[in-house]
This record gives C-alpha cells, sequence and structure tokens, in this order.
C-alpha cells in the first residue's frame, strides 16, 4: 500500500489490518509505551489547504508518537487557494524531502491529484478531498463501532448503521457507506430528498426520508455536521424544520436500542443536528471517536512508511 | 500562379475510385485515371478523397488568449485536421460583439492563408444575456457573419432570446445556443449522476441542457426564426430535437467528436483534461448521439476546439478550466465510432462534416460537392493508418487532448485549400 | 533435515532453564517472564508453567512485541503487529527475564531493550532462550540456554511447539538462500 487515498481502494482485508494494527497500537501507546521509534527520520508533512485543527492534530500527534518529524504547511489564505501552487507546493515538499504528504484540501480528488501526478514520489495520506472522501475518519468511525459493537469478531457484520445528515455534501458519508458495507454491516441513509444525491440508487445502502422509522433498529447513529450556508441554498427552509425532522433529540434517543452508541465526526453544531444532551450522553461515544483517531491514524502511518514498498524495494 | 496537384488512387465519398486534377484554386479535372507530369502528385491509394471539412464551432482566443491559440496556430491545427474552414466562437477578449473585432478576427485569418476563418458574432453585448449585440453591424461587415453565438454562456433569459431569433431573420443569420439553464448548473463540475455521486463533484444535470433546448425550439417555431443547438450531448435532448424536425420546425443541431466516444467515468482519475462544457454524458448517451448523427437528427459534427493553456489543467478538478482540444482528431473520431461501426458511409461524412456545416453558415465558398469547376478544398485522408495521439506533437499551442496515447483510426495525408497544399501528413 | 532436540530433550531443557532461573533470582517473587512473540511467547507460557509448578504460587508473566522497534523494518513490508502484555507489577523494579526461542544476531534482544526502556527502568534484565546458535552481530550474550547449537549461517533452525505447530521440536534445515 503505498498511498491512502480512499476507501473505495481498499480491500476488506487491507481495512481490517489497518484495524487491527491501530488495536495494538492504542493498547500499547496509551498503556506502557507512549513513544515508538518506528518512523523516526521520516518526514511527514501535513498540507492542510482547508481549516481543520481536530485532524490536523491527530494526525501530527500519531506523527510524533512514532518518533518522526513532522512539519505544518498550513496553505490556507497563502499560496494554495488556485490550482496552479498545488503543483509548485508539491514540487517544494518533493525537494525538502517529505517521505508523506498528510492532505486537506477543499477540492474532490485533490489527494488523488497529487499521489497520481509526478510531482513527488512519498506516500499521500487523504484526510479529506472536498466532498468526496475522509478515509481515516471512517476507519475510525469503524474502530470504534467494532469496539462496542462486534463483541470479538473481527467485522461488522449483522449490525445496522443510520447515517443521518448533509449526505450530498458529506465526504464522511461517502467513505463510511464504502467502508461498513465492505465490513459487513447494513447502512441506512436519512436525509431530507434534497441533501441525497442524484444516483444515490446505485449505491448499497436503504435510504429513508423518515428519522423515527429508522432509527429503533440501528445499533449505532452517525449524526453529520449540518452547514448553515445550505439554507441560503435553498435545501431546507430553516434550522427549525431541519432539527424538527432530522436532528438527534431527548425523544429520538429514548427510541432507540440500549446498546445503541450515538457518534458525530465533529465539529457539533449543538442544537441543530444534535441536540447538547444527545452529544453527553452515556450512548455517546464522541469523545472516544477523537481517541481512536490517534491509533488509526497511527496504524495507517505504520502500515504506509514503516516497511518498504513491495514494489521496487530496493534497500 | 501555384503549382497544379494530381490527387491519384483515392476513393471519392461516393465510392467511386476517382483522380483529381487541380489547377489555379479549382477542381479541374476528375476521371479515373489523370495523368500530368507537372503537377505535384499526391499517393491517395487507400484513401478517401473528401470536401474540405468545415468546423461549425472552434475556439480560436485570439484577441486576448493568446497563450492559448492564435488565429494562426488554430489555423495550422485544422488543416492538420483536415479543415477547410473553421468559424471563431466569439467568447474571446475583447468579445466579438462588434465589426470591429469581427474583421480583425477575419483579416487573422486572411493573413495565416491557410483556410477560411469565418467569425461568429455574439448574441448578447459582453455575452452577458442582456442587450443585443451589433448584430447588422457585424453582418455586414468584411466578415460577412451569419452565425450567432454567446457560446460559453447560454442566451439564458427566454425575452432576449426571442428577440434574438426575430432579429436575425433579416440578416438570413442562425442563432447558435449554448444550452446550460444557469441556475441549474452553479458551480457544476461534470454529469450528475451515478458517477458524480461517488466522486463528490457538483453535477451538471442533463435536463439543464434538455430544458432550454425544449424552450428554444418552441420558441423558434413561434416565431419562425432558424435555430442551432450546439454541442448536443444527451439522448433526452435527441429525442427533443426529433420531436421538434418532425413538426417542421427549423432547428440544426451539432455533436462534438468527444461526445461520440468519451463517457463520465473518465473524471474518476480527477484529470481535468477531461472537463467538459457540456459535460462527458454517459454510455447511453452517447449511443444515442452516434443513431441521432446517423439518421440525420444531428446535422452536423463541429470539434467544440477549446485550448487552455497547461496551467489550468494541471490542478484540481474544481479549479480546471473547461474544454478540449478537437481539430486534429476530429475525423479519426468519426471513422472510429461511425464509420468503423458501420452506422454512417463517406458519403454522409462529407455531409455532417463539409456540405451540412457550410449550409447551416452559409459559407458559399466551402462545403460543395467536388466536381469540374468547383473551388478546390479538399481533405484526404487514409482511414487504414493509424493516428497516434501525442499531445507533445500537437500542432495547437495547447496541449489539452484528452486522447493522448491513443491509436486512432486514420490520418490525414494532405489538405488542400484554394488549391493550395496547406497540409501533408508524410508517413506513419 | 536433522531433529537437533526431540521432545523430550526440549521438555527437560525447558525444565532445566526454570529452575535455573529460580535459583539464580532467589525464587520467583521478583522476576517478571516477558516472551517475544510468536514462539517466545509460548516458551515463556511453558516456563511460567514449570515455575508456578514448582514454586506453587503464580508468577508474573506477559509478552513483548519488539515489531516497533526492529531495525530492519524498512527491508520488507510492513509487518502484522503482535500483542504486548505487560503484568500488573509492571517492570520498574522487577528482574525482566526476556524469553525467546532462537538467539542468532542478537537484533531481537536489542529492539526488546529498547522497547523495555520506553516502558520503565528495570532492576535487572535477563534472557532466556532454548537455542543459540552462534553468529551474533551484537554484544548480547544468553544468561539461560536450552542447547548451544553450533551452525553455519545458511542453516535454518525450526522451533516447533504443539499448541502452535502441532508438535515439541528443534530441527536443523539445509538452508536454499
Amino acid at each position: 500500500m503505498r498511498h491512502l487515498l480512499s476507501i473505495a481502494d481498499l480491500s476488506k482485508n487491507e481495512a481490517l489490518q489497518i484495524l487491527n494494527t491501530a488495536e495494538e497500537l492504542a493498547r500499547v501507546s496509551d498503556g506502557p509505551m507512549k513513544k515508538l521509534p518506528t518512523l523516526r527520520g521520516r518526514t511527514i508533512v501535513n498540507l492542510f489547504a482547508e481549516d481543520s485543527t481536530r485532524t490536523r492534530i491527530s494526525f501530527e500527534a500519531a506523527a510524533k508518537r512514532l518518533s518522526a518529524d513532522v512539519i505544518n504547511f498550513s496553505a490556507k489564505g497563502s499560496s494554495v487557494s488556485k490550482g496552479e501552487s498545488l503543483k509548485d507546493t508539491a514540487q517544494t515538499l518533493q525537494a525538502m524531502g517529505a517521505d508523506a504528504v498528510i492532505i486537506r484540501h477543499s477540492a474532490s480528488g485533490a489527494a488523488q491529484r497529487l499521489a497520481d501526478s509526478q510531482w513527488m514520489t512519498g506516500s499521500v495520506v487523504n484526510a479529506g478531498d472536498g466532498t468526496h472522501e475522509h478515509p481515516s475518519q471512517a476507519l475510525l468511525d469503524a474502530f470504534t463501532i467494532r469496539k462496542h459493537l462486534a463483541h470479538g469478531g473481527d467485522d461488522l457484520t449483522g449490525l445496522h448503521i443510520a447515517i443521518v445528515g448533509d449526505v450530498l455534501h458529506s465526504r464522511v458519508a461517502r467513505s463510511n457507506v464504502l467502508l461498513l458495507t465492505k465490513l459487513g454491516a447494513q447502512v441506512s441513509l436519512v436525509a431530507p430528498p434534497t441533501l441525497l444525491p442524484v444516483g444515490v440508487e446505485s449505491w448499497p445502502v436503504k435510504v429513508s426520508y423518515d428519522f423515527d422509522s429508522v432509527i429503533e433498529s440501528v445499533d449505532a447513529v452517525m449524526m453529520l455536521r449540518i452547514q448553515l450556508e445550505r439554507m441560503t441554498e435553498l435545501f431546507f427552509p430553516n434550522a427549525r424544520e431541519y432539527s424538527r425532522y432530522f436532528g438527534l433529540n431527548k425523544d429520538r434517543l429514548k427510541l432507540m436500542k440500549p446498546s445503541a452508541i450515538v457518534m458525530h465526526p465533529g465539529p457539533m453544531n449543538r442544537g441543530l443536528e444534535i441536540t447538547a444532551d444527545s452529544a453527553d450522553s452515556a450512548r455517546s461515544v464522541i469523545l472516544e471517536q477523537v481517541t481512536n483517531g490517534v491509533s488509526v491514524r497511527m496504524a495507517i502511518l505504520y502500515l504506509l512508511l514503516a516497511g518498504s514498498q513491495e514494489i521496487g524495494a530496493s534497500e | 500562379m501555384s503549382q497544379s496537384i494530381l490527387i491519384s488512387g483515392g476513393t471519392l465519398a461516393n465510392g467511386k475510385k476517382s483522380d483529381l486534377l487541380i489547377k489555379d484554386g479549382l477542381i479541374a479535372e476528375i476521371a479515373e485515371k489523370i495523368e500530368d507530369r507537372d503537377a505535384k502528385r499526391i499517393d491517395a491509394s487507400h484513401s478517401i478523397v473528401l470536401p474540405g471539412l468545415v468546423d461549425l464551432h472552434t475556439h480560436l482566443r485570439e484577441p486576448g488568449r493568446e497563450d492559448a491559440e492564435t488565429v494562426e496556430s488554430g489555423s495550422r491545427a485544422g488543416v492538420k485536421g483536415g479543415f477547410t474552414a473553421l468559424s471563431a466562437m466569439a467568447n474571446t477578449s475583447p468579445v466579438a460583439d462588434t465589426a470591429g473585432v469581427v474583421e480583425q478576427v477575419y483579416r487573422l485569418g486572411q493573413s495565416a492563408g491557410l483556410l477560411d476563418v469565418f467569425p461568429i458574432g455574439a448574441v448578447t453585448r459582453g455575452l452577458e444575456g442582456e442587450h443585443l449585440a451589433e448584430i447588422g453591424a457585424m453582418a455586414d461587415s468584411m466578415a460577412r457573419v451569419r452565425v450567432f453565438s454567446d457560446d460559453g454562456h447560454c442566451v439564458f433569459d427566454p425575452l432576449v432570446m426571442r428577440r434574438a431569433l426575430e432579429y436575425v431573420k433579416k440578416f438570413d443569420g442562425v442563432i447558435a445556443q449554448h444550452a446550460q439553464e444557469p441556475r441549474l448548473t452553479q458551480g457544476s463540475q461534470m454529469n450528475e449522476g451515478i458517477v458524480s455521486s461517488q466522486l463528490g463533484l457538483k453535477g451538471w444535470p442533463a435536463i439543464a441542457e434538455e430544458a432550454i433546448i425544449a424552450r428554444d425550439v418552441l420558441l423558434a417555431d413561434h416565431v419562425q426564426a432558424r435555430l442551432h443547438i450546439c454541442h448536443l450531448t444527451t439522448a433526452g435532448g435527441v429525442e427533443i430535437i426529433r420531436w421538434a424536425k418532425a413538426r417542421g420546425i427549423n432547428v440544426t443541431a451539432e455533436v462534438t467528436p468527444h461526445h461520440l466516444l468519451l463517457t463520465d467515468e473518465l473524471a474518476r482519475s480527477y484529470d481535468p483534461v477531461f472537463k467538459v462544457n457540456p459535460p462527458l454524458r454517459t454510455e447511453s448517451d452517447v449511443m444515442a448521439l452516434r443513431e441521432a448523427l446517423a439518421d440525420g437528427t444531428i446535422d452536423i459534427v463541429a470539434t467544440d476546439h477549446a485550448p487552455h493553456p497547461a496551467e489550468t489543467k494541471e490542478c484540481e478538478w474544481q479549479e480546471a478550466s473547461f474544454g478540449m482540444l478537437g481539430l486534429e482528431t476530429a475525423l479519426s473520431i468519426v471513422n472510429k465510432t461511425m464509420v468503423e461501426t458501420g452506422l454512417m458511409n463517406w458519403e454522409k461524412v462529407a455531409d455532417r462534416m463539409s456540405y451540412a456545416p457550410s449550409r447551416i453558415g452559409r459559407y458559399e465558398n466551402q462545403g460543395q460537392e467536388l466536381k469540374v469547376g468547383a473551388p478546390a478544398h479538399i481533405t484526404v485522408m487514409n482511414p487504414t493508418q493509424v493516428l497516434r495521439v501525442d499531445r507533445d506533437l500537437v500542432a495547437s499551442r495547447s496541449r489539452n487532448t484528452p486522447f493522448h496515447g491513443m491509436e486512432l483510426p486514420g490520418r490525414i495525408l494532405a489538405t488542400i485549400y484554394s488549391g493550395k497544399l496547406v497540409f501533408e501528413g508524410g508517413n506513419a | 533435515m536433522s531433529l537437533a532436540l526431540p521432545a523430550p530433550d526440549m521438555a527437560r531443557a525447558i525444565t532445566r532453564i526454570s529452575h535455573e532461573i529460580l535459583e539464580r533470582n532467589s525464587g520467583s517473587d521478583s522476576i517478571t517472564l516477558l516472551g517475544i512473540p510468536t514462539r517466545g511467547a509460548h516458551l515463556a507460557a511453558r516456563i511460567a508453567a514449570n515455575i508456578e509448578a514448582i514454586e506453587g504460587k503464580p508468577v508474573q508473566s506477559g509478552t513483548l512485541d519488539i515489531t516497533l522497534h526492529r531495525d530492519d523494518l524498512r527491508m520488507r513490508p510492513p509487518r502484522a503487529l503482535m500483542p504486548t502484555v505487560i503484568p500488573y507489577l509492571g517492570v520498574e523494579d522487577r528482574n525482566i527475564i526476556l524469553v525467546d526461542d532462537v538467539l542468532f544476531s542478537g537484533r531481537t534482544i536489542r529492539a526488546a531493550l529498547d522497547a523495555l526502556g520506553e516502558i520503565g527502568r528495570p532492576k535487572t534484565v535477563q534472557l532466556a532462550v532454548l537455542v543459540d546458535r552462534g553468529h551474533r552481530q551484537l554484544p548480547i550474550k544468553a544468561d539461560y540456554v536450552g542447547k548451544n547449537l553450533p551452525t553455519s549461517p545458511s542453516q535454518i533452525i525450526k522451533v516447533q511447539f504443539t499448541e502452535l505447530d502441532g508438535v515439541d521440536a528443534v530441527s536443523l534445515e539445509e538452508g536454499g538462500k
């Protein structure tokens, strides 16, 4: 595996390998060994052309726990607002000797463009490209679900998971649909019709406009952030209607199975797609998702950088 | 006087094996075997001899974007593709909405001297879609504009479109519409469908094209005007045109070579060389377009040749410009998609790529059947030779061809314009 | 292929090692056995069982995976991680007995010492191996050895445990490399 660009490229075994490695790393790095020398001497660049504190810090923590050197290239506002500079930036990073670039960008496909181009030779990790994919988020979500609900099983067979909210614009939704179904779960999407993409009929999911009918049978509810700009773009009339039909509130919480969990990729709009008491309830694993994010990202960096590349290993 | 030319051993579009002798800019003789030792001989064995190809939709970028293409470089690309006439779209900088700009483009074409450059005039001032441009002045200028288009933009206001359709009747003109409802395509990047849902790229729905076509054919009928639909791309659009023609509505339509071959699956690579407006659509759209071109519902092939400099294509999809090169590969693609598949014969190719475009544009000197006394605009193409598309070897100033690396069936051996050999292909 | 240690001899060697560990450390209270997966962990479990039988009380026992501390990671595609389980008394001020099946170049043990260093500061670190085959590349020595087996570097030593391989045996094969 040379890059991690999309869940679509991962086989089930590769995904499980990442999860299993993350499990071991979580045990080790939360317990006995806080710092590991495994990636000493490697340079990892965080190329964040789009705002994101939590993902960037998560990747930075992961890299540093493996003793890699981390360089933060926050391109927002500087030069990487126009496409030309992606090429120039990449060539600069190559000249600096980056072994891996973790890229977050507002353009769908940016990570793939970087990987496919001849501009640099390091590994590319997609930390979120436009509305396309966010592979490490899906992996940490699957990791969290597996930990709580798989009861020792390897994958997610037999579990029913609902993803609720702005699916149309959500890279988290796309990556999760691909990964959760790959791991054997049944996925339901709940959203207003305006926020479901044309073409969703071809996805391996059930679709519902009615949150209440779905919530009773799910093992996990994954709430997506709704951006307020969507109101001006005519996707729904106002925040009140959105919350009423698609928000996770106390009443809906009560409908859930006793063992069911509440998830959110963050950052949350408390009061819009999720009420404060839902976010803070005992079912919520939202903070744990963040913790798991570091272990999963350590696993990704380990598997991409620690070994040789199968093709052309020359050491 | 330029040297006379003897094209020998070739086959005409109607299937007859014939030699042609060209003298003083005209076709002097057509016979099964001609001898003329003074003439320059072109070996057309295994080749088809066609009337010079006429493109009704070309972006030559001059004035304003000479970094991408000039009238001269575009002309060289044109003759390399077998074209003896190009139609320069008006979305230049400044826009071709006055007699001054169209005459400038016309003169640039003349001084390049490789083929006829027919400027297209804008429908509205500055392409803004609000006020009519000086259509009369452009029609009466040296450029004798008959085709008017805001291509790049849609004439979206129904009242403006109505007035434009009515007004050009005075000048025997035609409005060529770029059908794209702007409110449904804000920020759109690629065809709206299964692929766009997976790639996270904003969709450009087929109905945004079809709704405008439907509106405009009804308008054209109501005011009894000529209408031309640029770059048709959907099966739904084909049905609307078919319906309109059945009712006797005076509408013509064009299809690009790339829409006869490529689909939206290519966007999966996120390589913006496949980003174009209107976008690549689905396999079933491609098949519908081919059938429609074969049965004449679609009247012509037009390239929509759209050169762009490297910086605007070597970047993320969202940032990239829309458009593909088309002149140098057009005939080979028509060969591949229409002739080799048995959908069309060479006579129909001659109609779709020479007679019909010329008729729509009212180009008197072009698009004529190859007869003794006709102006010598001729394309010689060998369908058995392979064209290896290499973006580094194109005559265009830009390199954004989506066919790079492909092997296409058929190479242009020679292009003759007004009796001059303006392009010679050489061996494979 | 030849059988260097058949099952009964293997058992006797392991018993002897268990006694030696107890003798040197004056009983089992201060020791923590850490087996290096995969086969070092199985060996450590056997030694722990022996010690518990002899002393009549439980002994601290776990595993220490050294994959993340190896110095040869870049030579191969990434390796799967094995479990690291440190028993509840930890490593601080303990006599750690590292356990592995074969001692060869010494690099595995070097990695284990690095890993231990991240966890804490043991009082002593001792090394127990079933087979010492020579050809050290680092200054590492085993404190407890089941059998010394001189080998040529191209030969392969195969250690098998019943719970993993169906049989107990140590065999010597001619290598192909």
